[in-house]
């Protein structure tokens, strides 16, 4: 019983905490430039203010563009139910639950694509054409490490691979797995080197041009379901990073969400300090991150049993 | 008379007779379709039998030399033969609206005759258990859809893709000629039962194996026996499309299955081979389908991609077979085997839709298309259900398959017994890389085709189809949620065939136990989200509740005119992914690109022709063509001198044999 509570002030943190995370990666931006920068809490502050407005729709679009928000929210969520903090278990967790939780973002990527053709526009279509093409190479870095993790561990499920002890042989490999997983972690969630949230162009957005038709509660939802998919993949992260901790209890949970803040900061900081890819180099920073995953499986191969 | 026997006579006495005496078209219209249909009914009543474990046989005298007409129907038979009946009666159903508009101006009593007998000679070919009876319905198959490919065969394209699937099936089948004939000399008898691997020499074994793989995966579409998929689908009218896509080519799959299971427990390197060439096809045949620009090539080449993916799985589970794993061999075949299933529910409710856009807009090119979820909501809808499903995204059908196959692979690499992990990372990897890709293929078909605004005029005038095409891509969609939510009852399904497949009865409850908790996870799980999402979508309904809702233009940045040619079009939205595969794509572009001050005239067209008939098939073919005709002195046109070739051929031979 006291486990099921864990597991669900888990999920509770998250679903909670989320969208402290781009309030924080822009407040770190903002010290770097020496700015004062934008409230830490101002993206609950949008979402409210979006949930009590109106909204206005493209004549072109159809009911998928109204759907779409709302099917992409429900399953990040859903993957959000797979996922532990170190050893206090996932709500949700069975054998395999790490493809489900690979594939809960392929369907939100599936809708959220939908919708941006949906609208019609040049620029929307572009934004979308890159963002399939992005996560198509990051789907195999993704589950190639999770490959590695299920192998060093001998669990299928996230659940069992996070509360299972590696051992120190697996150490090389779980730190190769935390460097894929960044990669990808930048890329699903449209932050620099891949994407830049702040740009200002149309042309050469990737996420906030699919979404820019959006308004009101809708856009509320896109807003909040994007701070849950850093926080789930964040999580993932921090859960590998951290998975040698002999953390029980509350405090797993205490130190998974006070990790997120320090990767929340590290974001701003790689933000703050690297330019962006140009777009054509994007695949080659993403196949990096497959073969890391690749070297890392090999690595567990080869030196566990 | 036995319950197997009555749905072949139906089909096939029911196409002869309609054939003599039904040809007036109010007849045929109905009386067509009538016959697939309760051909369908009678045939489900003993693959039910099958799946309830009790194997249904018949056999009739035949006095067919080495021959006997013998069939069964037990769990693997069953297995396809379910997808086999249930696709062609919705195809029929479909077609009885489809073929309206070809009426009086085509022989459609011809139709519906090869039609059912199609669809009889594939239930024949999954119950066969004699060679002979096997090839024959074999050929009787390839020939009937051979002439449904070529049913517009006013169309040029229409008959040459007709004639490349001819000489295609061919080939292949002169491979199984082959191998029945090795196993059958081994044997002493063309009977399926009397096949057996025992004191067979490992030689000849994998010689057996690979005529195997070559000629059924000529029928399958293993690359790079493919071509002959992306010419002959796209020809056909859309719901033989559906059939030949769905279910037709998984007749290949069974063959391979069939014969494997009088090969013994294979060496791992078959597994290898058929985990490497589920790969390359998986992968490839997405690649290749994103770069296409008509919704039917895209459509075949992804059923190119979905053979890989059963593949795949089939060698993961040989490899857990020959490995003793058993968790690994449960998971690849019942996966597989699932898949087959799948792949016949989505691929035909898209081609079914593919057929529903070419009624209504009369074009296949998806650049032309768009904007049609607002003209034919009903076509975009089921097509959305069936790109969800294909991309094999929870929680619709086309997961669970993949899901298993995946966890096949995990299975390799993790667990006590792990064995053979390299295969499982390949197919890991894999899966992975063809789930991103399907996902960008079947967004931009969808997308394309159903969103954003019409690109031309037939676009922006269609219609939607009428109730008899509808209600089979209704069924269809349907069974895409359903299977996806029945993860508990699917393995009383694949239980028989896993049993036929591994050579031995597995009464172990818990043996099953796990697949069986595993499928109901997702099944809970997907029907989780399904809640979750009715449940934010009535919340956000209620937030927009009395809330100023307008609509206006899309965001286009106040330029003054925008017109529907400037959306982004399908080629422009795969570009940078074909870009990627370049090397295997080998995309041809033309671009005259705008001159002077005052640029007139500027256009650009991309066209990707399929890589191996190019490369592979045609100098092959070419150079084949020049050394036949060397011996064309032979044909002179002169019939005595023929008649005496002959002569003096059968002479020789009498001479040889009496010698």
């Amino acid at each position: 019983m006291e486990m099921n509570t864990l597991s669900i002030l888990n999920l509770l943190a998250g679903l909670i905490l989320a969208p402290l995370l781009p309030g924080i990666i822009n407040r770190t931006k903002a010290v770097f430039a020496g700015r004062h920068g934008q409230p830490v809490l101002q993206t609950y502050f949008d979402i409210f203010k979006l949930l009590r407005k109106g909204a206005v729709y493209s004549r072109t679009t159809s009911w998928v563009f109204r759907l779409s928000p709302v099917i992409g929210l429900a399953a990040v969520i859903a993957a959000m139910t797979l996922l532990p903090a170190l050893s206090a278990p996932a709500p949700v967790s069975f054998a395999g639950d790490l493809i489900l939780f690979a594939y809960c973002f392929g369907l939100l990527r599936f809708f959220l694509v939908a919708a941006a053709l949906d609208t019609g526009s040049a620029f929307e279509g572009m934004g979308a054409s890159r963002e399939v093409q992005f996560s198509a190479l990051a789907e195999p870095a993704l589950l190639l490490g999770l490959a590695a993790l299920a192998r060093a561990t001998g669990s299928l499920s996230l659940t069992g691979i996070f509360s299972a002890s590696a051992g120190p042989s697996a150490g090389p490999a779980l730190a190769l797995v935390s460097a894929a997983l960044f990669i990808v972690f930048l890329a699903e969630n449209a932050r620099i080197p891949v994407d830049d949230p702040n740009t200002h162009l149309e042309l050469t957005m990737i996420h906030e041009v699919m979404v820019l038709d959006y308004s009101g509660p809708d856009f509320a939802i896109i807003l909040y379901t994007s701070s849950l998919k850093m926080w789930a993949l964040g999580a993932l992260l921090v859960n590998v990073l951290f998975s040698f901790l002999p953390l029980h209890g509350p405090a797993a949970v205490a130190c998974v969400a006070g990790s997120m803040i320090l990767l929340s900061v590290l974001v701003g900081i790689v933000e703050s300090i690297m330019a962006r890819l140009s777009l054509l180099k994007v695949p080659q920073l993403l196949a990096g991150a497959v073969a890391i995953s690749v070297l890392a499986l090999t690595l567990v191969l080869r030196f566990t049993s | 008379m036995s319950l197997l026997l009555l749905p072949l006579i139906i089909f096939f006495a029911g196409a002869l007779l309609q054939m003599v005496f039904g040809r007036r078209v109010a007849v045929v219209r109905v009386a067509g379709p009538a016959i697939t249909v309760a051909g369908a009914l009678a045939g489900l009543i003993p693959v039910i039998r099958a799946f309830g474990g009790k194997s249904v046989t018949a056999s009739l005298p035949w006095s067919m030399p080495f021959g006997s007409f013998s069939v069964e129907m037990d769990g693997l038979s069953a297995l396809f033969a379910l997808p086999i009946l249930v696709i062609c009666a919705l195809a029929a159903v479909y077609g009885s609206e489809y073929l309206k508009s070809f009426e009086g101006k085509k022989n459609l009593a011809g139709f519906w005759f090869f039609f059912n007998v199609l669809a009889g000679s594939m239930l024949l070919v999954v119950t066969a258990r004699n060679a002979i009876l096997f090839l024959l319905a074999w050929e009787v198959m390839s020939l009937s859809s051979f002439f449904l490919v070529i049913f517009e065969s006013e169309q040029e394209h229409a008959r040459r893709a007709g004639w490349t699937y001819l000489v295609a099936t061919h080939i292949g089948t002169a491979f199984l000629l082959v191998l029945f004939c090795m196993l059958g000399a081994q044997a002493g008898t063309l009977d399926f039962s009397g096949f057996s691997a025992a004191g067979m020499a490992p030689k000849f074994l994998s010689a057996a194996f690979l005529l195997a793989v070559i000629g059924f995966g000529t029928k399958a579409g293993f690359m790079p026996m493919h071509v002959w998929l992306p010419e002959a689908h796209p020809a056909a009218p859309s719901h033989v499309s559906a059939v030949m896509s769905g279910v037709m080519i998984k007749t290949g799959i069974y063959g391979l299955l069939r014969v494997l299971t009088h090969l013994g427990t294979p060496p791992a390197w078959w597994g290898w081979v058929l985990v490497a060439i589920g790969a390359a096809s998986g992968i490839l045949g997405i690649v290749f389908a994103l770069s296409q620009h008509d919704i039917k090539r895209l459509l075949a080449y992804s059923s190119v991609e979905n053979v890989g993916i059963i593949t795949a799985g089939i060698g993961i589970g040989m490899l857990g077979m020959s490995y003793g794993n058993d968790a690994m061999m449960l998971l690849g075949f019942a996966g597989a085997l699932l898949h087959v299933l799948n792949h016949s529910i989505f691929k035909s409710l898209l081609f079914l839709g593919a057929g529903s856009v070419l009624h209504a807009a009369a074009t296949r090119e998806i650049d032309r298309l768009g904007g049609l979820m607002k003209r034919t909501p009903f076509t975009g809808a089921a097509f959305l259900a069936g790109s969800v499903a294909i991309c094999g995204l929870p929680p619709l059908n086309g997961f669970l398959g993949e899901f298993m196959i995946y966890l096949g692979s995990f299975k390799a690499l993790t667990g006590s017994a792990a064995a053979c992990p390299a295969a499982g990372v390949v197919v890991i990897a894999a899966l992975a890389l063809i789930g991103g890709l399907a996902a960008v293929c079947f967004t931009k078909a969808f997308g394309m085709i159903f969103l954003g605004e019409p690109r031309s005029d037939a676009a922006a005038h269609a219609h939607e189809c009428g109730p008899a095409m509808r209600i089979p891509m209704l069924v269809l969609a349907a069974l895409c949620v359903a299977v996806g939510l029945a993860g508990p009852f699917i393995p009383k399904l694949l239980i028989p065939a896993v049993q036929v497949l591994a050579g031995r009865q597995m009464t172990d409850g818990n043996f099953f136990a796990p697949t069986e908790r595993l499928l109901t996870n997702i099944s809970l799980f997907a029907t989780g989200v399904l809640a979750l999402s009715a449940l934010l979508l009535v919340l956000r309904t209620r937030l927009l509740r009395n809330k100023p809702v307008s609509e206006s233009v899309t965001w286009d940045c106040g330029y003054a005119a925008p017109t529907a040619r400037m959306q982004y079009t399908a080629s422009s939205y795969a570009d940078p992914v074909v870009r990627l595969f370049k090397l295997f794509l080998q995309t041809r572009r033309k671009f005259v690109s705008p001159k002077g001050l005052f640029p007139e005239k500027s256009s650009f067209s991309s066209a990707t022709p399929d890589f191996y008939r190019e490369r592979m098939y045609r100098p092959a073919f070419n150079a084949t063509e020049k050394f036949l005709t060397r011996f064309q002195w032979l044909q002179h046109g002169r019939l005595n001198l023929y008649i005496l070739c002959i002569m003096v051929t059968l002479i020789v031979i009498l001479v040889w044999k009496l010698r």
